[in-house]
């Protein structure tokens, strides 16, 4: 059997032109020769590098369960379009209704019909917090994924939605998705990452996002791996002039997953807003790593990312305020919360400041504490058990970052995405 | 206000920037190998455990590699063979100051350390080179039990104290600067506080390069026993070469039940030096020991003090001011480890970059599985001054389990235009208002130093601002 360390031979199968399969194999070349990244570097430092043993995977054969998936690709009841990927082919397409101009198609169907936008933005941006070597495996393996493409001017009302399955024990998969938003454009994209079985599987993604000028873009990754999953992926946003990018992950599920958030402010007046949510159990870990990197003055960049931590769960957030030297006026600021609800979790925190230029703000901060006794002690008084307590607390937690959305129907479809996984009784 | 028009700001570092020919009896001469360790150890008269603790230690610096994977790649500038091991007059320090070498006298007296110790200390050594030229202790002081005196003479006259605590809080290998310094170190404190004495007055100790191309090793231990309380504080200065000069430290602190340590640094070498120093306390059960740290000097400063409360209700702080000057990084901060349940810790930093100079904060702060009431706080100030300052953060906070609180929180900022403002309306210069405002900035750190010590530091600190407004 084939395991995801042979390399993939050309093949008249593959549905890439031909001069993308070439840099594929190059990528595989490159993946080969990195070396595998030990906890010494300092962009894996209290990783679990023994979790990542890719040795046990194979590629996704096609999916069994094709329409059972495409009828559980439910999100939210009003939407503009919809694609649902499964083990790395397309299984559904509903894009009719989406405004003139706007492209949503298969990557590999673009990579012919749209070459010019495919070769400029895919991949664009070098990978620089660590999984350079898992990037190049992505494109090396990458079967399909998503492209969306919003043109100057034109507003995309409703949601967009994107669903990647896998299926399979030991199935591994490559979800991509690339927005590129034109001038002035405006779009709201969720992004599902799930498992269709409770087996242990392998998913290694990028999504990349690229706003022009005076683009809004509101991006919603809602991660729900089985238990057993082991999963990286990788961002990078680019944010132009006057812009404004508002990304929220959400992680649900995976034994190992780790995230890599990269926020480039290229122009002035941009402003990102990063975002996550995480509620931690069972022996759960989630390596997550940041970059708010200003390039321009002006420009603005907020992160909050919110952890609660059950039973044996182990956290990492490392992330880094990179302001460069003419950056003036930058206004950044990088929190981490972490909800310790176990004597036996963990959470690490590392955040980061580096600024070259004087005329700045910047702040940071990162806790860890424990649940109020006196909350808990009100509700209890109340009648309110303790353990619905609790969870009424952690639920309190999170909604609180929901509030940075500033879209209602989201905001609301989320918080009881949220509830409903913290098994919130009211 | 434009990058422009913002004033410089110099430091008077003419204080310390003069040296003297010194014929010196003892020299290792240039370069590290097994000859050089035998060679010190033979002109210190080592037992034979300390020799063998020196070459186990060279073998350790040998394998270790250079920190450069997250430290400044400015330490591959540091050229081991080129630096001379050891320099010294003769290992006995003097009582009095009539005794002590001219040369070495009329230095430390234009650094103002006798006269300093008419009027406050309760004890001084004043190390020049690689060892100590002076040693004395009040006679009161002396005669409550306390020992004050070098590193060599507590080994000799005190071995079954020293035996005991040395290089437990620091082992050899923790990095490579420990690892160098435990082959070759000389000169340092020792101190031994009995159960229940309160030193009233600061012991203090004077470091002084004097020779180009010198590397001073010195070594520190106190101990303080039971219930037992000292401050201790130390200056260090070294003229000004073409060439770089190392300096690397290790002290190690032993604070007992109950027991209290305050350590005061005021460092100010001059910009040719390197300054790797490894500084870690342990404190017992209800202990307290505190770091108070200013680095002003130096090219290259790595120092990262750090506290082991490994009894219940122990407390570990520090308290850091760094100012980096044009072509100088203080890469500072601090280490927190809890190792036992109600323990608590306190880190405030507070960093300004002048010109070109960058200032790091690094920190960590670890809180191991099943402790309970644990609480850290943290808080990392920096100021940049010109548009080519640089500060950086980079804190690590590990906790494990609930029933702890650990808090950490940073800022950059530049000096409010609108503080300069309404200075310059009530006819204050604009450089005297940027002066204002720095020392504004750091004013409640300083004055956690004592006294006479924040006098000096304000004389540190004494910001020229010239050039102003445009």
């Amino acid at each position: 059997m084939s395991t995801l360390l042979t390399q993939p031979s050309l093949s008249m199968e593959s549905t890439w032109p031909e001069w993308f399969q070439q840099e594929q194999a190059k990528a595989h070349a490159d993946y080969e020769a990195m070396p595998v990244p030990t906890r010494k570097d300092e962009a894996w430092r209290f990783s679990s590098i023994a979790a990542i043993d890719l040795t046990e995977f194979t590629p996704a054969p096609a999916v069994e369960s094709e329409g059972k998936l495409i009828n559980l690709s439910q999100g939210q009841d009003q939407f503009s379009a919809k694609l649902v990927f499964g083990n790395n082919a397309l299984l559904h397409q509903d894009t009719e209704r989406l405004p003139a101009g706007v492209i949503l198609k298969p990557l590999e169907v673009a990579a012919r019909e749209n070459e010019e936008l495919f070769r400029k933005y895919f991949m664009s941006q070098p990978v620089e917090l660590g999984s350079h070597r898992y990037a190049a495996l992505h494109k090396a393996r990458l079967g399909t994924g998503a492209l969306l493409y919003v043109p100057a001017n034109v507003e995309v009302a409703l949601p967009i939605e994107i669903f990647h399955w896998v299926e399979g024990d030991r199935a591994s998969i490559f979800p991509h998705t690339l927005i590129i938003c034109g001038e002035n454009s405006k779009v709201t994209v969720l992004d599902y990452f799930k498992s269709a079985d409770d087996k242990r599987a392998f998913s290694c993604g990028v999504n990349d996002l690229h706003l022009a000028r005076g683009a809004q873009l509101q991006y919603v990754a809602v991660q729900d791996w089985s238990r057993e999953a082991l999963a990286f992926q990788i961002n990078s946003t680019i944010v132009e002039r006057d812009a404004t990018s508002t990304a929220l992950t959400v992680n649900f599920g995976g034994e190992f997953v780790r995230g890599e958030s990269l926020s480039r402010l290229a122009g002035e007046g941009s402003r990102s807003v990063m975002l996550s949510l995480n509620p931690m159990d069972g022996k759960r870990m989630l390596d997550q790593r940041t970059l708010q990197d200003h390039a321009a003055p002006n420009a603005s960049s907020d992160l909050l990312y919110l952890n609660a931590l059950e039973d044996t769960s182990r956290t990492i957030f490392a992330g880094l305020i990179k302001v460069q030297e003419h950056a003036h006026k930058t206004d950044a600021y990088q929190k981490v919360r972490n909800l310790m609800l176990s004597d036996d979790a963990e959470a690490n925190s590392m955040p980061g400041l580096e600024i070259l230029a004087d005329d700045v703000r910047c702040t940071h901060g990162a806790t860890a504490g424990e649940i109020n006794e006196e909350e808990l002690f009100y509700l209890e008084a109340r009648g309110i058990p303790q353990n619905v307590g609790r969870r009424l607390i952690v639920n309190g937690f999170f909604q609180t970052l929901l509030e940075r959305l500033d879209n209602e129907p989201l905001r609301e479809y989320l918080g009881k995405l949220v509830s409903a996984r913290l098994k919130v009784p009211f | 206000m434009s990058t422009d028009t913002k004033p410089d700001i110099a430091i008077d570092r003419s204080v310390g920037d003069f040296s003297y020919d010194v014929n010196y009896e003892y020299d290792a001469g240039v370069g590290l190998t097994d000859k050089t360790i035998d060679y010190i150890a033979d002109v210190k008269n080592d037992p034979d455990w300390i020799r063998e603790f020196r070459h186990d230690a060279y073998r350790k610096f040998l394998d270790k590699p250079m920190p450069t994977h997250w430290a400044t790649k400015d330490l591959d500038n540091i050229i081991f063979e080129k630096i001379r091991y050891y320099l010294s007059q003769g290992t006995q320090p003097k009582r009095s100051w009539d005794d002590v070498p001219e040369e070495m006298k009329l230095t430390f007296e234009r650094l103002g350390i006798p006269e300093q110790e008419r009027k406050f200390l309760a004890g001084v050594e004043a190390q020049f080179d690689s060892e100590a030229a002076y040693s004395n202790i009040k006679a009161a002081v002396g005669e409550q039990g306390v020992i004050f005196c070098g590193s060599t003479e507590g080994l000799h006259k005190h071995p079954e104290i020293f035996k005991k605590w040395f290089g437990k809080v620091i082992p050899t290998g923790d990095n490579k600067f420990s690892a160098l310094n435990s082959a070759v170190f000389s000169g340092g404190s020792f101190i031994y506080v009995p159960p229940g004495v309160k030193v009233k007055h600061p012991l203090q100790a004077y470091f002084r390069i004097n020779a180009e191309n010198f590397g001073q090793f010195e070594r520190t231990l106190i101990i303080a026993d039971e219930g037992s309380e000292v401050m201790y504080m130390e200056g260090c200065t070294a003229p000004k070469f073409e060439t770089s000069t190392l300096h690397s430290a290790v002290v190690e602190l032993v604070a007992m039940k109950g027991a209290k340590i305050q350590y005061v640094t005021v460092q100010n070498w001059s910009p040719n030096v390197f300054n790797l120093v490894t500084k870690r306390g342990i404190a017992h059960e209800e202990a307290e020991i505190k770091w108070i740290d200013c680095n002003i000097g130096s090219r290259l400063t790595m120092k990262y003090p750090g506290v082991v409360m490994k009894g219940r209700k122990a407390r570990g702080e520090v308290i850091s001011i760094a100012l980096a000057g044009d072509g100088q990084h203080q890469d500072t901060g601090a280490k927190m480890i809890h190792a036992a349940d109600e323990t608590t810790s306190n880190i405030v930093s507070k960093s300004i970059s002048v010109g070109t100079g960058r200032s790091t904060y690094r920190g960590m702060v670890h809180v191991p599985k099943h402790l309970k009431g644990c609480k850290n706080n943290t808080e990392c100030d920096a100021l940049l001054i010109n548009s080519h300052s640089r500060t950086d953060t980079y804190p690590s906070i590990t906790v494990r389990g609930q029933g702890n609180a650990c808090q950490h929180e940073a800022s950059v900022s530049q000096i409010s235009e609108e503080q300069i403002f309404y200075m310059q309306q009530r006819g204050i210069s604009e450089g005297a208002a940027m002066s204002l405002a720095v020392n504004g900035f750091v004013n409640d750190l300083v004055q956690q130093f004592p006294m006479e010590y924040s006098v000096e530091l304000k004389r540190l600190i004494d910001l020229e601002m010239e050039g102003s407004v445009g």
